[in-house]
This record gives C-alpha cells, sequence and structure tokens, in this order.
C-alpha cells in the first residue's frame, strides 16, 4: 500500500516537473546573462572536470544527479551558486524546489564545493554552450562500431579486407586459366606427331615429388625449420609461465568498468583514491559503492551484494587481477602523479572491460622496455630541474627514465 | 697514526694470536660446514633424484594455473588509513619505571617501527635497544589472550564479580590489600589507583623497582630532607666523574645522559674542547668504556673512594671532613683537582644503592655547586620511585599472613625482586591474588586472577616522565586480545565502570588544562598534545640544603660496611644494555643483540679479569670457556665465565634479566637468575657482594656465543684512528694515518692509483658519516636496522656458527701498549685497556670489490652511490662475501621464516609475528646474500614524497633507521650533493675543478690503502687525555 505521504511526495514532484514542463524557457529569463565567448566556454568545460562535476552529472542526461541542459532556465543564478556551493544549507532553509529534488534523488547528497560564482557561470557557459549545440561530431566518432577510420588517413581496415580478398579471387582466377592454358596446349601437343625429342620431353615430364622429398637438402632445411620453430615455441612457452596477460577472473559482484568508466566517465580516482598518493591504487570499499549506490539501481542483484556485506559486515573478496611478485616494489604515484602516466598504457582500454583483465604482461621485460622509451614528465617539477639542465648539455634527446637510473636494480627491489 | 705504538685487539685470542683463532681469522665462516652432515638414515642420491624429478613435474604443473589472489578492501575505509601510506603517532614507551616519548610508524593500522619523540625535552628524540624492540613484544604470541583464574581461561563478567566479591568480604573483615607495582609514572592511572585505595581503605600501595634506585632518593631524603630522584644535565657539566654509574647504558635514564653527554663530546676545528669522563668501576660497562680515564676498582674499595674524594673537595671548600679511609684509586686525585677547577661545571654521580655513598656523592656535587647547573631538583626523574623498604617489610608481613589480599600491577616480583622467594611463599596465606601481567610472568603464574593488562601500543595513558614533563600514551591499534587496561580494571573493582580513555581526558580538562595558557578550548589543547606527543611545564622550585651532618653519619657507616676481605671474591651485579631488568625477556631482537662490551648473546655469565682466570686456570678461545659453581652466601648456580679484559681484579660481574622460566619460549631458560644473589644495605637493595663468594672450576665446557672475533679483519691497525684532544687542539687531523702506494718511482695517495673509472653522481650521492667521538656502542642502531629491514634472529646456535645477520654491527676494540710475548703480559694488557667503538655496516664503496666478482651481476652500483643488492638475481656463489674487505655481507643460510628450526624468529614464524615485518622490504630467502641498503625504501619514499611535491627533498626528510635511533647523533646520513646538507657541512665538502673534495680533516675511510673509496665516512676518536697513554 502506498502510503498517504508517498503519494503526497509524488504529487509534489509530478506538479514541480509539470510545472517546468509548463512553463517551459524564459522562468528564470537569464539566458543572456551567461557568456557565450568560446574561451569561457571551453574554460567552463575545463572547470567541469576538474570539480570533478562530470562524476555525478552530465548535460544532456541523468547520471547520479539531474541533467543539467537549461538548468539556468529553471532556477536564477543566485540559487544555483548557493545549491552548488552548499546545497545542504539551501535543502534546510527550506526552499521547496531544493527540499523536493533532493527527495526525487532519494536523498542523495550533492557535496559542497568551494567554488567562485564566476567560475560556476563559466560551468554554465559550458552547459548551455553544449545544450545549444549538442557535440554532433563526438557522437558520430565515439559511436562507430569497429569501422574507426585509422588515424593516419590510410585505407580503412575494412577496404583493405576487401581488396585483399578481391586479389586473392583474381590471382586464383588467373591461375585456373593458366591451368587451362597449358592443359590445352599439352593435348595439342600431343595431337602433334612430328614433335622433335626435346619437346616430347617436355611434353612427358611427370613431376617426380618422392625424388623432391628424399633430396638430402631438403631434408636438411625441413628439420631444420621444425626444430627451430619447436624451440622458439618452447622457449616462448617458458616465457609465459607465470604470466598471465589476459587473465580475466570472474568477480564475486559483476562490476563493469564499461559502464562506469566508459559509459559515466568516473574519474578513476573516485574510487581508486590511492592511484596518487601511495603505493597502491586501491580497491574501493563499500563505503565509496554506497556514495552513489544508496539510490542508484538499488534493486540490481549485483548492487544487493554491496548491502549484503554492509550488513554482514565482511567485506567483498575480490580477486586480484594484476599480481606482481613480492620482491617487485611498484608504486602507482610515482607512475601517475610524478609520471603523468595514464591508467590505460598499462591496464589497457579499462573503460571498454565489462571484466577487468590483465592487458599488460607485467613482466620486467616490459617494465624495461617502458623506461627505457619513456621521456620524463618534468615539467614544472622542481626535483627534476637540475637534471634536466645536465642532460640537455650532453645531448638533444628528451630525458628518459633510464637516464636517471630508471633502469637500476635498487628502484624496485628491496 | 704512523707513531700509534697501541696495538687494536678484539678479543684476547687475537691479542695472544691464539692458533685456532689464527686459523679462523681471515675466513669469512668458519670452515666447519655443518649443513647437511649426513646422517646415514637420511635422504639418499636417489631420493634426491626421485624428489627433484616430481620438484619440476610440480613446479611445471603449478606454474601453469597461478594460485588465485584475493584483494580485499575495507568495509568501511578509515579517513585516515590509506592502504600502503605510514601514519605515525606520537605515544610512549612504558615498561615498568622505564618511559620514553616516541613516535610510532603504522601500516594499514599496525604498529611496525618505533623512533623517538623528537619534542621531547627528556629524551629528544633518542631511543635505545630495548624500545626499539618494543614492537615486537606487542606480537608475542605468548601474551595472554584473555582473563584468567586459577590458570584457566575465564571471561571478565566473572572475574570482576568474583574479584569485587572477595573484595568487599575482605573490606568487611578490615583485611590488609597490598597493591604492588613497579615506579608508576601516569598521574590518571596513580588516580585511579587512589579511587580504588579510597573505596578499600585498608589497602596499602607498595612500590619496588627491579633494578632499584632507592639508594639515590633515600640519600636525598637524608641529606635534603625530600626523598626523590633528581634530574640530571650532563650537557653542562666539563668534568664527569662516574663511580660504578652505566649512566650511557642502564643507570636512571641513558636516552636522556647519552643525549646530553654526547653533546660535550662532539668536537670540530672551531670548537676545540670536550669534557673529561673519569670512571672508577668493578665490571668494565659500556660507560667506563666510554670514559677518558677508567680505573677498575672493587666493590669494597668504592666506600673508601667516595669518602676519599669527599675529603679532598671539602678540603678545597673549606669545609670539615669526614672520618678518613684511605683510598689508593688511580686518577682518583687527577679527577679531584679537575672537578674543583670546574665548579658548578661538573657531577659526580655514583651507580651504588647504598644510600651513605649517594649522602657523600650529594655532599660532592654541594660543595661543587652543581645543583642548580648540572644537578636538577626542581624536576625529579619520575623513573625511579621504588622503596625497598617498604618492599622487604610487605614480604615479612605477606608471610605473617597481614594481608587478604595482594594486587601484582603489571610487575613480576617473584622474578625480579631478592624477595622473589619469600613473595612466592606468603601468597598462600593471602585469599585473593591478582596480577594485572600481560603474560603468564613467574608471578602471575602463581596468582589465582589474571586481569592482563593492554601492551603499550594499545593504551590511552599519560606519563609524567619528570616533574612537570608529561608525555601521553596513544594507542596505535586496537587490542589484538581480550585485554583491559589495568587503570580500568581497578575502577572497576573500585565500583566506577567508566571508560579509561574518557577518565583520561576528564583528568585531563581538570588538571591539565588549566596549566597552558595557548588555548581556551580543551579539545585544541588535547589534540595539539596527542599531535606532539608530550606537555611540558617544568617543575617547581624547590630550596633544598645539604646537610653534613648526614655526611659524617653516612661515612661512619661506610667504614663498616665496606671491608675487604682480600682472600675472597667479589660479585658486582649488573644490568645489560638489551636485556635490562629481563621483563623484555622474550625478546629475540634483544637476545640476539650482542652486548655492547662483551659481544656475547643469548646468555649471561661471570665476567672475570684475566689475573683471576690465570689464577684459577681457565682459559676462554673463541666463545669456547668453562662453567664454574659460583657460591654466593648459601646459594650456589652454575655460570660459564666470560673472561672480561678491564674486570677489577678480584671481581666478577654478573647480570640481571636472565635466567627466566616463565618467559616464554624465547626467553626461558637462558642463562641464570641473580636477583636472588642481591642483598641488603642499609635497608636498600644492594646490588655488590662484598663477602661469601667463592668459585670453584668444574671443567664442564660450554660456549658462549660471542660476535666478538666474527668477521674480523686483523693486522690492520688503520682501522682505528685516534689521537687525544691536546694533540687534536694542535692539528685536526691528529691521529689520522695517511697510507701511500707505490706508482711510477714514487709514493702517492692511493686515490691516485685505479682501475675503476669512477661514478658521475648527477642526482644524489648518498652518504654516511660515523662520529666515534660520539659513538657510545649501546646498539640502539642494530635493533632499529633489524626492526626496519626485516632481519631474522637465527639464534644462539647459529650465532656460534658465525651465522647472525645483523647489518649493522658494531665492533668493540681494545687498545693497549704493545703487549709481547706470555701471560704476564697480557694479564697487563687485560688489565685496563683503552676501548673504541665503531659501527660498521656495508660502507658502499664506489670502487666496490663486490660488484666485479659477481657472476651474475646481483650487486651493482646506482647512480646515486649505493651498493645494490638484488635478491631476486642472486645465486648464492658468496663471492662477494669474501671479497668484501670489511665482511659487512650476510648471507641466508637457511630459511629462517615459516621454519619450525628458527621458531625463536618470532617476527617470521607465526601469522601474528608477522604483523612487524616492515611491508617495503622483502623478507629473503634461503641462500641470498643481503646487506645493508642504506635503507634504500627509506630514500626511495624520501624522493617520490618530494616529487609528488614537486620540490627536491628536504635534508633530515630522509633518515636512515640507524642514524634516526642514534642516542648520541653519531650517525649522520644524506645526500652528498646537496651543500646544505648536515653531512656536506660536516665533510666540509669543497668542490674544485670539478671534483668534490673533503675538507673535514678528521674524516677517514677505513682501509683506505685499498682505494675501495666507500660512502661512509668515520671521524676520528678524541680522547680526552693529556698524553698518549694507555
Amino acid at each position: 500500500m502506498i502510503s498517504k505521504k508517498a503519494l503526497v511526495r509524488v504529487m509534489a514532484v509530478c506538479s514541480v516537473v509539470c510545472c517546468f514542463v509548463f512553463s517551459g524557457p524564459g522562468l528564470f529569463a537569464q539566458a543572456d546573462q551567461i557568456p557565450t565567448d568560446q574561451a569561457i566556454i571551453d574554460e567552463g568545460r575545463q572547470l567541469f572536470n576538474e570539480w570533478g562535476c562530470n562524476t555525478c552529472h552530465a548535460v544532456d542526461k541523468v547520471v547520479v544527479g539531474p541533467a543539467l541542459a537549461g538548468v539556468y532556465d529553471r532556477k536564477d543564478l543566485p540559487w544555483i551558486y548557493a545549491f552548488v556551493q552548499n546545497s545542504q544549507r539551501v535543502i534546510a532553509s527550506g526552499d521547496e524546489y531544493a527540499v523536493n529534488l533532493f527527495n526525487e534523488y532519494n536523498g542523495t547528497v550533492m557535496l559542497s564545493h568551494d567554488i567562485a560564482d564566476e567560475d560556476i557561470l563559466k560551468i554554465l557557459a559550458y552547459v548551455k554552450d553544449y545544450t545549444d549545440n549538442p557535440p554532433v561530431a563526438d557522437v558520430v566518432t565515439a559511436t562507430g562500431d569497429g569501422t574507426a577510420v585509422a588515424a593516419e588517413g590510410g585505407i580503412p581496415a575494412k577496404y583493405m579486407t576487401i581488396i585483399i580478398v578481391t586479389l586473392i579471387v583474381v590471382l586464383v582466377l588467373i591461375l585456373i586459366v593458366l591451368a587451362l592454358i597449358i592443359g590445352v596446349l599439352t593435348k595439342y601437343l600431343n595431337e602433334k606427331k612430328d614433335l622433335s625429342d626435346e619437346d616430347k620431353e617436355i611434353v612427358e615430364e611427370k613431376v617426380n615429388l618422392g625424388a623432391f622429398f628424399r633430396h638430402p637438402g631438403v631434408i636438411g632445411i625441413v628439420t631444420f625449420l621444425v626444430i627451430a620453430l619447436g624451440s622458439k615455441n618452447v622457449i616462448d612457452g617458458l616465457y609465459t609461465i607465470g604470466v598471465q596477460q589476459g587473465y580475466a577472473p570472474k568477480q564475486p559482484i559483476a562490476f563493469s568498468h564499461k559502464i562506469h568508466a566508459g559509459q559515466y566517465e568516473i574519474d578513476c580516482q573516485y574510487c581508486h583514491t590511492g592511484v596518487e598518493i601511495g603505493k597502491s591504487a586501491n580497491i574501493p570499499s563499500v563505503n565509496i559503492c554506497m556514495n552513489c549506490h544508496s539510490s542508484i539501481k538499488t534493486d540490481s542483484p549485483q548492487i544487493q551484494k554491496l548491502y549484503a556485506a554492509q550488513e554482514s559486515g565482511r567485506p567483498i573478496e575480490w580477486v586480484r587481477v594484476h599480481n606482481l611478485p613480492d620482491l617487485a616494489y611498484f608504486n602507482h604515484s610515482q607512475h601517475v602523479k610524478v609520471g603523468g602516466v595514464e591508467c590505460q598504457t598499462c591496464h589497457g582500454e579499462i573503460q571498454e572491460m565489462e571484466v577487468v583483465e590483465q592487458a599488460s604482461p607485467l613482466t620486467m621485460g616490459w617494465c624495461i622496455d617502458c623506461h627505457r622509451t619513456t621521456a620524463l614528465n618534468t615539467k614544472d617539477n622542481g626535483y627534476y630541474d637540475k637534471l634536466v639542465e645536465l642532460h640537455n648539455k650532453s645531448t638533444k634527446e628528451p630525458m628518459k627514465v633510464e637516464d636517471i637510473g630508471g633502469l637500476e636494480c635498487s628502484k624496485c627491489h628491496y | 697514526m704512523s707513531n700509534n705504538q697501541k696495538t687494536y685487539w678484539k678479543g684476547l685470542e687475537q691479542l695472544t694470536n691464539d692458533p685456532e683463532y689464527v686459523k679462523h681469522a681471515d675466513k669469512e665462516f668458519p670452515e666447519y660446514l655443518p649443513v647437511s652432515e649426513q646422517d646415514p638414515n637420511s635422504n639418499s642420491r636417489r631420493d634426491f633424484l626421485k624428489l627433484m624429478g616430481f620438484g619440476i613435474a610440480a613446479a611445471s604443473l603449478a606454474a601453469c594455473e597461478a594460485p588465485v589472489r584475493k584483494a580485499i578492501p575495507y568495509l568501511n575505509k578509515p579517513m585516515d588509513v590509506d592502504p600502503s601510506i605510514p601514519n605515525y603517532y606520537a605515544s610512549t614507551y612504558v615498561n615498568g619505571g622505564d618511559a620514553v616519548s616516541v613516535v610510532v610508524k603504522t601500516r594499514e593500522g599496525r604498529p611496525i617501527k618505533i623512533e623517538g619523540n623528537k619534542f621531547s625535552s627528556v629524551t629528544m628524540g633518542g631511543t635505545n635497544a630495548q624500545v626499539e624492540a618494543s614492537v615486537l613484544s606487542l606480537y608475542d604470541k605468548e601474551r595472554l589472550e584473555g582473563p584468567m583464574k586459577g590458570g584457566q581461561p575465564t571471561n571478565w563478567d566473572t572475574l570482576d564479580a568474583e574479584v569485587i566479591e572477595k573484595l568487599e568480604e575482605i573490606a568487611a573483615a578490615g583485611g590488609q590489600i597490598a597493591l604492588v607495582s613497579n615506579s608508576i609514572l601516569s598521574p590518571t592511572t596513580n588516580k585511579a589507583g587512589s579511587e580504588f585505595i579510597a573505596k578499600y581503605p585498608t589497602t596499602k600501595h607498595i612500590t619496588y623497582d627491579a633494578i632499584s634506585a632507592y639508594g639515590i632518593s633515600e640519600s636525598n631524603r637524608r641529606s635534603f630532607g625530600t626523598a626523590m630522584v633528581p634530574s640530571y644535565d650532563f650537557s653542562k657539566a666539563k668534568t664527569i666523574v662516574s663511580i660504578g654509574a652505566d649512566f650511557l647504558g642502564t643507570w636512571i635514564s641513558p636516552i636522556e645522559f647519552t643525549k646530553q653527554y654526547s653533546k660535550t663530546r662532539k668536537i670540530n676545528e672551531h670548537h676545540r674542547e670536550m669534557s673529561r669522563h673519569f670512571q672508577f668501576e668493578s665490571n668494565l660497562s659500556m660507560t667506563g668504556a666510554n670514559a677518558d680515564y677508567r680505573t677498575p676498582i672493587k666493590p669494597t674499595d668504592e666506600g673508601a673512594l667516595v669518602v676519599s674524594m669527599y675529603n679532598a673537595i671539602a678540603a678545597k671548600a673549606g669545609q670539615a671532613g669526614v672520618s678518613a679511609m684511605a683510598s689508593d684509586a688511580t686518577h682518583m686525585q687527577q679527577a679531584v683537582n679537575e672537578l674543583w677547577a670546574h665548579k658548578g661545571e661538573s657531577l659526580v654521580v655514583a651507580g651504588s644503592n647504598d644510600p651513605n655513598i649517594q649522602i657523600l656523592v650529594n655532599g660532592i656535587n654541594s660543595m661543587l655547586g652543581n645543583y642548580g647547573t648540572t644537578i636538577n631538583t626542581d624536576s625529579p626523574v619520575h623513573f625511579r620511585k621504588g622503596n625497598d623498604a617498604d618492599m622487604a617489610q610487605f614480604a615479612k608481613d605477606l608471610n605473617a599472613g597481614n594481608y587478604s589480599a595482594v594486587f601484582f600491577v603489571d610487575c613480576n616480583p617473584i622474578y625480579d625482586s631478592p624477595e622473589g622467594a619469600s613473595v612466592a611463599a606468603g601468597l598462600a596465606k593471602a585469599g585473593l591474588t591478582v596480577s594485572t601481567s600481560d603474560r603468564m610472568t613467574e608471578t602471575a603464574a602463581a596468582v589465582e586472577y589474571v586481569a592482563p593488562n593492554h601492551h603499550f601500543l594499545e593504551q590511552w595513558n599519560d606519563v609524567e616522565l619528570k616533574e612537570g614533563h608529561y608525555s601521553l600514551v596513544q594507542p596505535t591499534i586496537r587490542p589484538i586480545f581480550d585485554t583491559r587496561q589495568t587503570p580500568e580494571s581497578f575502577l572497576k573493582w573500585a565500583g566506577n565502570s567508566v571508560e579509561y580513555y574518557s577518565y583520561l581526558q576528564d583528568n585531563w580538562r581538570s588538571n591539565f588544562f588549566n596549566r597552558q595558557s595557548d588555548t581556551s578550548n580543551f579539545q585544541t589543547f588535547w589534540d595539539k598534545t596527542l599531535y606532539d606527543g608530550v606537555f611540558e611545564v617544568g617543575g617547581s622550585s624547590k630550596n633544598l640544603s645539604f646537610d653534613a651532618a648526614a655526611a659524617s653519619t653516612a661515612a661512619g657507616s661506610i667504614a663498616i660496611n665496606y671491608k675487604a676481605e682480600s682472600t675472597q671474591y667479589q660479585l658486582a651485579i649488573y644490568s645489560t644494555v638489551g636485556i635490562g631488568d629481563g621483563s623484555q625477556g622474550n625478546n629475540p631482537w634483544l637476545q640476539e643483540m650482542s652486548d655492547p662490551v662483551t659481544k656475547a648473546t643469548w646468555d649471561n655469565y661471570i665476567t672475570m679479569s684475566q689475573a683471576d682466570a690465570n689464577e684459577l686456570g681457565i682459559s676462554m678461545r673463541e666463545g669456547n670457556t668453562e662453567k664454574v659453581n659460583l657460591t654466593v652466601g648459601g646459594e650456589t648456580m652454575s655460570v660459564p665465565v666470560l673472561i672480561q679484559p678491564g674486570q677489577a681484579v678480584g671481581t666478577l660481574g654478573l647480570a640481571l634479566g636472565y635466567g627466566r622460566t616463565m618467559a616464554g619460549r624465547v626467553g626461558n631458560e637462558v642463562g641464570v637468575n641473580a636477583y636472588p644473589l642481591v642483598t641488603k644495605l642499609d635497608g636498600a637493595n644492594f646490588y655488590s657482594v662484598l663477602a661469601g663468594v667463592s668459585v670453584e672450576r668444574t671443567k664442564e665446557s660450554y660456549k658462549i656465543a660471542q660476535t666478538q672475533t666474527h668477521q674480523t679483519y686483523m693486522g690492520r691497525e688503520n682501522v682505528i684512528q685516534e689521537a687525544t684532544l691536546e694533540e687534536y687542539k694542535h692539528d685536526t687531523g691528529a691521529g689520522r694515518w695517511h697510507p701511500h702506494v707505490y706508482k711510477g718511482g714514487e709514493f702517492v695517495a692511493p686515490g691516485e692509483v685505479s682501475l675503476w673509472k669512477g661514478h658521475e653522481y648527477n642526482n644524489h650521492h648518498w652518504g654516511l658519516t660515523i662520529d666515534m667521538n660520539s659513538c657510545t656502542g649501546c646498539s640502539a642502531c642494530t635493533v632499529a636496522c633489524q626492526a626496519e629491514n626485516n632481519i631474522p634472529v637465527v639464534g644462539k646456535e647459529e650465532v656460534l656458527n658465525r651465522r647472525e645477520m645483523a647489518w649493522i654491527r658494531i665492533d668493540r676494540y681494545y687498545s693497549s701498549a704493545n703487549p709481547e710475548g706470555g701471560k704476564k703480559e697480557l694479564e697487563i694488557a687485560a688489565d685496563n685497556p683503552e676501548v673504541t667503538f665503531q659501527p660498521m655496516m656495508c660502507q658502499h664503496c664506489n670502487n666496490a670489490p663486490c660488484e666485479t666478482v659477481c657472476p651474475v651481476a646481483a650487486t651493482t652500483h646506482s647512480t646515486e652511490g649505493l651498493n645494490q643488492m638484488t635478491y631476486n638475481r642472486c645465486i648464492g656463489t658468496r663471492y662477494c662475501a669474501n671479497n668484501c674487505p670489511y665482511k659487512v655481507r650476510r648471507f641466508n643460510w637457511f630459511k629462517y621464516h615459516d621454519n619450525t628450526q628458527f621458531d625463536k624468529n618470532l617476527s617470521m614464524n607465526n601469522d601474528l609475528g608477522k604483523m612487524v615485518l616492515n611491508p617495503d622490504v622483502t623478507v629473503r630467502a634461503r641462500g641470498v646474500m643481503e646487506k645493508c641498503t642504506m635503507c634504500v625504501q627509506r630514500i626511495q619514499a624520501g624522493k617520490l614524497a618530494a616529487k609528488r611535491e614537486d620540490r627536491r627533498p628536504v635534508d633530515g626528510e630522509i633518515e636512515m633507521a640507524c642514524a634516526s635511533a642514534c642516542p648520541a647523533d653519531a650517525i649522520i646520513f644524506g645526500d652528498m650533493k646537496d651543500p646544505e646538507s648536515k653531512i656536506s657541512k660536516a665533510l666540509h665538502l669543497k668542490e674544485k675543478d670539478g671534483e668534490v673534495k673533503v675538507g673535514e680533516k678528521r674524516a677517514y675511510h677505513v682501509l683506505e690503502e685499498i682505494n675501495v673509496n666507500p660512502n661512509v665516512w668515520y671521524f676520528t676518536k678524541i680522547r680526552n687525555k693529556e698524553k698518549t697513554e694507555a
């Protein structure tokens, strides 16, 4: 039975929504106050990401919080400023719209942001621009289903296959034609009685495969090839022992990075909190999941497992995908914060993965290769200033990890 | 050192060139390798092949499928705990009457390392071996897991109900209740105690200390009218005279005193002054080893010495003396003259617990005007508040059946007091016996109820180190077992069910908050105090005047008590730097720490002079000695003999803290218990036995596991370079030895000839300097290193096999004028040698001999000056160790982790013990070499922290474990490329023509002539002596 209270709430929400629907744009005719300068819009986009707005909001769809399209038409600017800066205060003040919004989103708290009014205005500029000119081009490339255009303007992959197949067909046809011609010609010669001995020899020649395979040279070459290929396979096989590239174990909860990191573009650090400060990136604790899932998809059986964990007090036992041996020390913050390495460099296209798999071999050779070729991220880092200066004196090559001892044993083994 | 006529020796066998010693001296490892002595029934070659075949098959199968490993995040991540990121909390080490302000490093919520708190004005960031090791005691499986009743586990409710019921019965019947404890330093615990006493007014609180300083407080009561142990300030003393006080090692507050003392031993070209230290003692203590002038005296001579000194000073001061006693102690007159010359800047201390001796010492200090300068009575220390007379009376009363209930508050008197046997016998007469010990000690096993206390790392508490110097105890881990803090137990029994944390805060709100004016918000005050760890308001002025009448009474007693019976031995009971009073007996790090002076591990023994040993016919080679029957009074015990140079002839030394029966698997049956031998003098525990001591040979052979002559390099006298202060004043390079090598017709410095191209250091160049003048040999660094770098404990047998694993060792060299020839000369040389301590670890050579011989390049040089050791590459050829001139490489002969044969290696053999391991350092496998890494994990962490903040590392931010533990600041670690770093300044690094030169004249490399060019520099030892004299 639906309680009276709930009914009232639903009705209230409906009326508010109707209000918006029917009042249409121009309830707060302040769209002209929002700058349209391209520089400001760009800055707004940046701020939108920097302040982590994108974690919970999108312009054109509901993520954790409401879609922002046309928000400036719904409420006046001071209200928006106040709400972004401290939503709870606005709600506590009894503002009807805010309270309803809060209830509509099942009491999910929008965190307070210590952000200046003008910066919010810039973000709104971006939102407005996005609303008015939806980025059509982006959508097209993003939805490409494997027919993505190669970056350097070469032949598209799909056509490449067609061309190759056509070529093969043509070649086979030519072969057939040639065979037919040979057959016709041989027949014609056979019918002739006055052939010279040499011609006869050619006409009556039979291919002797047996003699060919018994030839010592051939046997030698074949033996060599077999041994060489065999050894290569054995060695390659031995190298893969303990290398778990492609390891994609089933996890206790079917968590999809594709949805969270790909579709909703939630920043990796939102969950992997240690990645810029410590050795471990950290698998998120249940309380981090609950920031959103206390109100989103609450009836999904996968999400129910979170509630069960919280109730029983037993943490979720994820299966570890990336297993470095204990003798190797790897620190995420060194690579992500200091080195500015993208997560995808080692973890692959994580935002495309339904089930996480180990994308890289995680072998020492793989580490070393990267340390040999990667230029250091020395920009604006006082630690490297003198080193760069010294390095540039002797060479024009960029300073690689290798150049400051990145291949030394004690950088990773101690 | 070209004109140095001294001979340096590490042990008597080296001095005598004992054939056994010579045979092994040049070898890294002894010849016998009892790794696989073939047992006829053991595995044959065939078995081996079978096993190998199976092993390979199993390994290849196992390799196909990697085991599934789980990653388990927090359910609710605490805000301030991030996996892999250490947190530091200020807290206080508390053990018996000892307390030290510390900073505890925790990882994922478990403490793994203890360092000193630099905010404390008492210990100033210093620690000692016992403090460093205490973190392992937290994870000791042999702690009690919950309350006990009659030796069986029970629960708190039952225990509380029964204890309260019995207490009420006793109170109703007017029975006496005794609270027996060591010195309690916590004001809030004392408050809880008084609540208990208020509830049960028949309660009497008896305080004793395992190693008592009652003599000092009693002497102050008699001479000044106030019973207390004053604070001392050695840093202000220019002349220090210690009569048997091991103030750097074990006496009252050794960390504090080492900090102060080392300040007076630091010299440089602008400051060519240092204190002069006279030591008169029977055993060669660590403090005596550091003295400029040391005189071995018998315990009975102590009386005459103190009386004579008193009279000599009194004569100079124009005051009346006391009845004279003749003393022929060498250097006595010189000491008196210098004390008088430095009136007000001198200090006389005595280790004796005889109040009469202490009264005369008070008199001497008073005449010298040292009160108010080097002795501070405004802030008396609280470390030793025990009253021996009370304790003796308690034992008597207990046996007389006068006590109906006895509570042993975190103490173990059955083991560690001279009344132990008597207390144990009398316990049956008390109806209720309770102990709050956190483990089944000798005392806890004898009582009915045990209400186990938290380990100090699990507690909330406060500590008053000295009057007005407070330090908070903050928990760094949730209680591991079902234990309860002692004051909370007492409050509960007194009917107050308050949680101790709020009780503590309330006490601070009402009694401490008002003693500061920085903030008016209690929470701010509390948070700041907790962050700092300390709260210091200073003591209160006490006007004291010395009562000369007490001096003459004391002298009278001394004349009666100190009578030498020349035919007999005298026993001087002492405590060691590592084991102390024995309460941490189950800590293997301390058991395996080699004693600073004797270099022995895992044992106590009789220290005996060479002369006495010759007389008895006992000899000692490489730890091979024999046991003797030591009879004191009526007690006879069988103890091994260790021949100790510097031991006063006619005296024997025996350490307390050993011979425990209920310490746990590590500490049980190690050595003999010397507590029952402690005698009484004038109501105080007296740690010398002046008569009735005899020794009888048993010819039972015994091995003492000494690290003394291991890893030696003999015949190279360029290792220790030293001079006297006189010489240094004229030439700051005095004592330096400059070797030369022959090249192309001339002699040049070794650095001129090299096969190596050298290294270019663009980024960092890490280095160490070690000031041998400051190093006291205390070995805090060795235990700190053990904790930081997951170094295993190998046990006595393996130490005997020379397989101890310590990365940093402290070489102790004796030196004396050149002895040649037979036994008589040996006696003279061993009579009273000079001692030098030299910490020795991997020297991180720039031209490293180990690097060139490794067949698999497992040891290489880094671009930052480190000699790197890569365990996963090492195949265990041990070539590097053979080629190391400093013998600092350690080989893993066995798998020391998860191996029941090494079950004393507590940190690696059970899940609880493993919690102490440093997760940033690999636990090494069998068959690999290891050695000092210059704490590369700390260097890497420090560099990364700097990079994350876009800056260079700041000097002092990265600190090696040994350097940060050192209470004498003898070790400086730093970046030699940073011109502002402490190490660059200490070495006076100067750049000239692109080459960096060391400008400090005292700095030298050990074994400079082989030009391995280490990154570790030693500073010459300077003795404050008039001239070179042995």
